[in-house]
This record gives structure tokens, C-alpha cells and sequence, in this order.
């Protein structure tokens, strides 16, 4: 059961040895190892304070490891900028929204162009022929992806007056628009109500196929994990304590008794 | 003094008010002659009103005109201040030493002009565009070697910024002693000391002041802006006071015999005409449009909005507060070379830690994150505090108008009671509003259908 998926010959997109981040006395995470391959659709779960954003947060450069490497696509992202991790693709969502509340839907996804905005400082301020050809195709490019999302009516709406639902989907939709290789989705079911949920399942399967994604999920929701996920990684306390299918990890009694408390997995 | 004065001075500052606000309109329109018609007739107008005489003084006198210069010189170090503070969201008290480094190192380049010394303009001159050249290839080389602590760049960076100072010291003074007979001789003032090439050191002045206080303001900000934002504020105010304290000892621990420390410096060359102040307000209000809405002003309010969604959509968060605090730096440097140019006498006292909340008054009584808000807050602030109060309880006897005091905080309280979002919130007018964008109606696009029900999925 605690074996690695194998890798088949390819250069997994992320391939994680031994993780572990000390916060103080705190552990954290301790020895977290993973690899995804190109195209899977991966889930990370475990039950509150497992250290699972943790892990995000380090794979996208926001906390330093304590230990251990994180190497993506073959490159170490160790010592890397969180901006510049973003750049080399890998795109994510946030567990609590993190939409730049004030600014419009289009500028929400116009913002993760940037990097790529293909005009400099002194294009921006003599206006020339450069900024207007780079920002008109920059806004075009916003506004297809926006429909892609069938999100273009409301793309000059304030994205904080927008619906729950409706925020998630635009946060993706930023996400994707960083054009990223890999995207971690940290809890997107969180707060929606069933009827959401089915939609936003639906919307994961989409975006894999679409852009031709690798996606590693964090989900409470056991539905939607076990409904969309190939592969399953549990973590309790910092550490992983299983891997495997979902009908593999719906039995394995660690697993249940993480869950429901030592006890559990006899009644189980 | 009576009445009908006062209500003459209101109509004329109505009329100014208007006349950049219509300006702002004739710079939205897409058609490039109602731009240039509405740059020229907007400059015209208030031109014939400084030069017409009506009655034995002019339309606009003496101190309408000092008004007017001040209130566009607290535009533009105002607008500065909103780019860091309004778009960016750090809370900034630095802007008013800039301000004055700007005013000082102006100052110092022309009154060294006029009285026979090169000196000055060359080695600031060559100082900041050495220094400017400088920072970008260290910057480049501390991107190519990474991991470089923040402190370690400081350290780079002064160190290399001290190096070309020292270098433009060496090659100014060394050129300066060859033109300074053409300017000035013990006999007469040179050609190069009036009309045409004075013009052209005053401007110069300006620019390099400008470029002066952003190069110090990239000095300082690299390692402070690291700082959260009230720590970032708290710096920022420390930054004012000790300017503030080099400016009282200029002549003593500073070589700047000439600007007599807390005594004032006096007989700055009056360069400033309305012409030129309105040429840098009208250049720092296009910068900063064109800047705020671009995909730089788009990452500089998104570093407001949310820091760490920033970083994960890919953007330097470090780099971009770096960015917004240099170019309001800059506009503030600018102003303060106006400002020291039609006031002929630079004071520490004007440049204390108090009056450095004036432009963050401005900004945030106009409105944080607009810019409309900020030039109609400057202007008004400027007429109603200076003006309009001064003269009004001037009538009232000789102690009277430091009642204004009184009365303008009063009016800031009620503002902030009634309406805290600022005069005009995040609104913005004409020229200055962002380009409106509808949706895209292609055909696919259309196909899929766009009734509410059909968005709030995607097979």
C-alpha cells in the first residue's frame, strides 16, 4: 500500500522526497513523499490540520521546507520565488477565496497575464504601438478564456459582489490563465452547496481535458474526491498514511480510523 | 477686503477646478485635436488670466497665482502618494521628504547656475544617470546570481550608487571649471546664465531632482519595504524626520554652504511659470494613467488587494511595491523642484514631519485609488485652506487666520464621518477612467447561449 505509483519512464510533472516543515517545536509535515505524473488527477486528503496546505504552500514556494526537495518537471524548485514558481507553471487555488476583491473579473484573470504581457515599462508610458497591439491581445485572450467559463457577461462585475459558485469558478479560471503545467486545487468544494458541487466536478474533468492538465486536488468532500480522483494520498499528523485507488483507500482500516477515531475500523 | 472679494476668489477657484476638469475631458476624447484644443485652450485661458490686467491688477494675482502653483504642485506630489498608498496599499509618510529632497537638490542646481557654478548641475546630472545605470546592472547581476538576502543587495547597491556619486563628483567639478566663465564673470552674467539655456538647466533641474529622489527612495524602500505596512509607515515617517534634520544642518555635517541650513535657503531663481507647472502636472497625470492602466497598474493594485494571491498568479511582489514607491518618489521630486522654484526660499520648517501628513490628507480626503479625487483634493485642499480661509478670517484681525486650523480639521472629521471612502471614492473622470471593455459577441461565443441558468455550469 505504501509504495510509489510507478513512473513509467517519463519525467513525472512533481516528484516529492522526504518533505518536512518544523513550524518551531510544531511538525508539520514530516518525510511527505509524492510523484504525479503527467495527466493524472490526484487527491490529497486527510482529516483537519493533517498538514495538507502545508504541502501546497511549499510546493508553491509560500513557506520554505524544513527539509527534503520538491522537484518539478526535473527542475529543483528549491530557493525559487513563489512568483517564479508560478511562471514555471504551476498555477493554484486558495482554500478561502483569494480573488483581488476590488478589481473586475476581467482584470482578476488580465492580472494572471502579466508575466506574459509582452511589453515593457516605457511601452506603458508613451502608450506606443506596441502597449495598445500587446494589451488588445492580452484583453482578447482574458476575454475567450472568460467564455470558456461562460463567465464573460459578467466580466466587468466587481469580483467580490459575485456569487459564491461564481467566485471559485473565476478563481480557476485565474489559475488557468497562469497557463500552468500543474494545478493544485486546495479544497474547491468547500462551502458549495451538492447541486455546486456536481457542476464543479464536472468543471475539473473539463479543464483537465481541455487545457491538457496534471491536477492535484485537496478535497473534504469524499464525494468528489472519490468521484474524480485516480490516485488518493491520506495524510494524519504530518505524515502519509496510505496511498492508493479509492475503492483501495474507502477500505483500508488507517485510513477509517483517522477519520472516525480508533474503533471505527472494527465497526467498520 | 470685503465681500465681494472673497466672492471673487471662490468663482476664480470654481473656474480653475473647471477648467482641469474639462481638460481631463478633452484628453479622454479619441480625437487627437480636441486633446491638443483642450491642452492649449485649458493653458491659454489661465495664462490670460495671470497676464490681463483688470482695474490695476491682474485677474489672477500675485496670490492666486501662488495658490495656483502650489495646488499643482500638491497634485502631483499627491498623486505620487495615491499611486503608493491608494493603488499600491502601503501606507506611506516618506512621500514629503522626497518631496523635499527634490525641492533641495532643484534648488541647489539652479542657484549654483546663476551665480556662476556649473558644478551643480553636472555633477547631480551625471550622478543620478550614472547611479541610474548603475541599479539596473546590479539589478540584473542579482538576478542572475539568486539567493542574494535583501540586505546584501542594499549593500550592493549603495555601495555601487556611492561609487558613481563619487565618479560624477570627480567628472562635474573637473567639467564645471571650463564652462563656468560662460555663464558668469566677475563683469557681466554669460549667455548660458538667461533666456533660453536657463530655461533648459531649470528643466533639467527638475528632472534630475525627480530622478534623484527615486534613486534615494530605491535605496530606501528595498530593505524597508520588506517591512508590513504600519512597520513600512513608521519607517517612512522616520525617513521624513531625518531629512528633515540633514535639511536644518546643511551648512554644518552637509558641504551645502549655500543652502544656510535652518536659516532658510534663499535666492532660488523664481523659474516656475505657469507654463512649466503645468507642463509637469499635465506629464504626471498622463505617467500616471498610463501606468495605472496597464498591466503594471494592474499587478500594483493587485499587490493591494491580495499579496499572496498576487505571488501565486505569478507576480513580484517585492518588485512591484519597489516600483509604485520609485515613480511616486519621482512625482514627488518633481513637485518639490516646482514647488522650490515659484516660492524662492526653501525653509526646513515647510519640510517638517507635521506637514508631511498633508499629502496623505489629500489623498485620502479625494479618495484613496483615484486620481481625479487627488488633483480636485489638491486644488481644493490648497484654495480652501490657504486661500480661501486665510483671507476670509484675515478680515477678522491679524491672529485670526490660525483659526483655520480649527476649522480644517473640523471639515476633515465630518468628511471622514459622512463620506469615509473620500470625496469621490475610486471614481475617476474622463481621461482618467478606464477603458471600458465589452464582452466579445463571437459567434461560438454567443451559440453557447448566455442566459444566467446556462452559466452556472460547464459540461
Amino acid at each position: 500500500m505504501d509504495t510509489l505509483p510507478e513512473s513509467n519512464g517519463k519525467t513525472p510533472t512533481l516528484q516529492i522526497n522526504g518533505l518536512t516543515k518544523y513550524f518551531g517545536g510544531l511538525r508539520a509535515v514530516h518525510g511527505f513523499e509524492l510523484t504525479i505524473n503527467p495527466g493524472d488527477l490526484a487527491g490529497l486528503i486527510g482529516p483537519n490540520g493533517a498538514g495538507k496546505t502545508t504541502v501546497f504552500n511549499m510546493i508553491t514556494g509560500l513557506y520554505i521546507p524544513t527539509n527534503g526537495d520538491i522537484i518539478f518537471q526535473g527542475a529543483d524548485l528549491a530557493g525559487q520565488e513563489p512568483f517564479e514558481i508560478t511562471r514555471s507553471g504551476i498555477g493554484r487555488t486558495f482554500q478561502n477565496i483569494r480573488l483581488f476583491p476590488n478589481l473586475t473579473v476581467l482584470d482578476n484573470v488580465r492580472i494572471a497575464y502579466h508575466p506574459r504581457a509582452g511589453y515593457n515599462m516605457f511601452d506603458t508610458i508613451f502608450r506606443t504601438g506596441r502597449y495598445k497591439a500587446k494589451e488588445k491581445e492580452l484583453t482578447e485572450r482574458a476575454q475567450d478564456f472568460l467564455a470558456i467559463f461562460k463567465l464573460e457577461n459578467i466580466q466587468n462585475e466587481i469580483a467580490k459582489n459575485l456569487p459564491y459558485g461564481e467566485q471559485r469558478r473565476v478563481e480557476i479560471a485565474r489559475a488557468l490563465a497562469c497557463e500552468p503545467r500543474l494545478l493544485l486545487l486546495d479544497e474547491p468544494a468547500a462551502g458549495m452547496n451538492p447541486r455546486e458541487i456536481v457542476q464543479l466536478m464536472d468543471l475539473i474533468a473539463f479543464i483537465r481535458d481541455r487545457f491538457d492538465l496534471t491536477i492535484l486536488l485537496i478535497e473534504h468532500q469524499m464525494r468528489v474526491v472519490m468521484g474524480i480522483c485516480e490516485f488518493i494520498t491520506v495524510m494524519d499528523f504530518g505524515e502519509v498514511i496510505a496511498r492508493g485507488t479509492p475503492r483501495e483507500i474507502q477500505d483500508n482500516p488507517k485510513v477509517i480510523e483517522a477519520y472516525l477515531g480508533k474503533g471505527a475500523a472494527h465497526v467498520a | 477686503m470685503e465681500l465681494g472679494f472673497l466672492v471673487i476668489s471662490i468663482v476664480k477657484i470654481f473656474i480653475i477646478l473647471a477648467a482641469i476638469y474639462g481638460l481631463l475631458w478633452a484628453l479622454g476624447h479619441p480625437r487627437l485635436w480636441v486633446k491638443l484644443a483642450g491642452i492649449v485652450v485649458v493653458f491659454g485661458v489661465v495664462q490670460l488670466a495671470l497676464s490681463i490686467s483688470v482695474g490695476g491688477s491682474m485677474i489672477m494675482n500675485d496670490f492666486d497665482k501662488g495658490l495656483l502653483f502650489q495646488a499643482a504642485t500638491m497634485a502631483m506630489v499627491g498623486l505620487g502618494l495615491n499611486l503608493i498608498y491608494g493603488f499600491n496599499g502601503q501606507f506611506s509618510l516618506g512621500q514629503w521628504g522626497f518631496y523635499g529632497i527634490g525641492a533641495y537638490a532643484a534648488a541647489d542646481i539652479t542657484y549654483r547656475w546663476v551665480n556662476g557654478d556649473a558644478s551643480g548641475l553636472l555633477v547631480l546630472g551625471i550622478g543620478v544617470l550614472l547611479a541610474g545605470v548603475m541599479i539596473l546592472w546590479i539589478g540584473r547581476f542579482i538576478r542572475k546570481y539568486r539567493d542574494i538576502p535583501v540586505l546584501s543587495q542594499f549593500t550592493l547597491y549603495l555601495l555601487g550608487t556611492l561609487a558613481t556619486g563619487f565618479i560624477a563628483l570627480l567628472i562635474g567639478t573637473a567639467i564645471a571649471s571650463g564652462i563656468n566663465p560662460m555663464i558668469k564673470t566677475a563683469e557681466s552674467i554669460g549667455p548660458l546664465a538667461q533666456g533660453l539655456p536657463l530655461q533648459i538647466v531649470f528643466f533639467l533641474s527638475i528632472i534630475f531632482a525627480g530622478i534623484f529622489a527615486a534613486e534615494i527612495s530605491f535605496l530606501f524602500g528595498l530593505p524597508v519595504l520588506t517591512l508590513g505596512s504600519d512597520y513600512f509607515g513608521i519607517a517612512t515617517l522616520g525617513f521624513t524626520i531625518v531629512v528633515n534634520v540633514l535639511m536644518v544642518n546643511t551648512d554644518t555635517i552637509l558641504p551645502f554652504p549655500e543652502m544656510r541650513g535652518g536659516r532658510g535657503m534663499i535666492g532660488i531663481p523664481k523659474l516656475t511659470t505657469w507654463f512649466w507647472a503645468f507642463f509637469f502636472l499635465l506629464a504626471v497625470i498622463i505617467i500616471m494613467r498610463n501606468v495605472i492602466h496597464s498591466t503594471t497598474g494592474r499587478t500594483i493594485m493587485s499587490v493591494r488587494e491580495d499579496e499572496t494571491a498576487s505571488r501565486a498568479m505569478g507576480i513580484d511582489v517585492a518588485g512591484t511595491k519597489l516600483l509604485a514607491f520609485v515613480i511616486g518618489s519621482l512625482f514627488a521630486g518633481l513637485g518639490g523642484g516646482v514647488y522650490a522654484h515659484y516660492i524662492g526660499f526653501l525653509s526646513p520648517g515647510t519640510f517638517d514631519f507635521l506637514a508631511a501628513f498633508n499629502p496623505l490628507i489629500i489623498v485620502v480626503f479625494g479618495g484613496l485609488g483615484s486620481m481625479t479625487g487627488t488633483i480636485a483634493a489638491a486644488f481644493g485642499w490648497t484654495f480652501f485652506l490657504e486661500g480661501l480661509l486665510r483671507v476670509f478670517l484675515g478680515q477678522m484681525g491679524t491672529e485670526a487666520p490660525s483659526w483655520r486650523f480649527v476649522f480644517y480639521p473640523i471639515s476633515l472629521l465630518l468628511l471622514m464621518l459622512l463620506r469615509p471612502q473620500g470625496l469621490l471614492g475610486s471614481i475617476e473622470w474622463g481621461f482618467l477612467k478606464p477603458e471600458i471593455i465589452r464582452p466579445r459577441l463571437k459567434p461560438e461565443a454567443v451559440a453557447v447561449g448566455s442566459s444566467v441558468d446556462d452559466r452556472q455550469g460547464v459540461k
